[in-house]
């Protein structure tokens, strides 16, 4: 199935562009998704632990099941304010 | 009330027209400014902020709601700003309306904090020196 990649701030800066699509396996979760951008883009996986996901405009954890179609978006420690 | 992600100058005008009523005696009004030293106090041109905005008005909107439920009568709006900014430009504002100031201002103060903590909005620090870096904020108890 395909999903679409949302990156923001550093991190669409590390996979160059805000918006791409990504082929996963069939029930494919959000942490395994973001595992193969890590793998395609070595960078990513030194900040792990800070990112925080969001499936179709919510935050999911790791374990949220994907469905085709579905916008998965990748998001760095937050600066607003 | 209002919640808005926008590239336009702020108008803290607006937000207080939209939380004020007549049955509030306070108004606590709250910008957040560029200002001229970035991180390790190194002079800054600017900052430029970008969002996910869907994402970024469902959380404003929670914190809105959040504010109301945990101070009574409190009446929220809050707007950020996306995109260049120079020094002095605000990047947020904040505007609660309430009976009373005490609940006014703990609920400003609240609302900004969480915008902090959890609305997907970051900031890119342009230095003078020509080097630009991503600034998260400060975790709190880290």
């Amino acid at each position: 199935m395909r999903i679409q990649i949302l990156a923001f701030a550093g991190l669409r800066e590390i996979v160059g562009g805000a918006e791409r699509t990504l082929e996963v396996p069939d029930g494919e979760t959000a942490g395994r998704a973001w595992d193969a951008l890590a793998r395609e883009f070595p960078r990513l996986a030194e900040i792990e632990r800070s990112i925080r996901l969001a499936r179709n405009g919510a935050f999911v954890e790791r374990d949220a099941a994907l469905r085709d179609g579905d916008v998965l978006a990748i998001m760095p420690p937050f600066g607003g304010g | 009330m209002k919640y808005e992600i926008t590239r336009e100058p702020l108008r803290l005008d607006d937000l207080i027209a939209a939380v004020q009523t007549e049955a509030c005696g306070a108004v606590v009004a709250f910008l957040g400014v560029v200002r001229e030293l970035g991180d390790g106090d190194q002079p800054v041109d600017g900052l430029s902020y970008e969002a996910y905005p869907e994402l970024a008005l469902t959380e404003m909107r929670a914190i809105g709601a959040q504010a109301s439920r945990k101070f009574g009568d409190a009446r929220v709006a809050i707007a950020h700003r996306i995109g260049d900014l120079g020094i002095g430009e605000a990047s947020v504002a904040v505007a609660v309306a309430a009976a009373h100031r005490g609940v006014a201002f703990d609920a400003c103060e609240h609302a900004i904090d969480e915008l902090k903590r959890r609305v997907p909005i970051w900031k890119k620090e342009h230095f003078r020196s020509g080097a630009a870096r991503w600034r998260p904020n400060a975790v709190p108890g880290t």
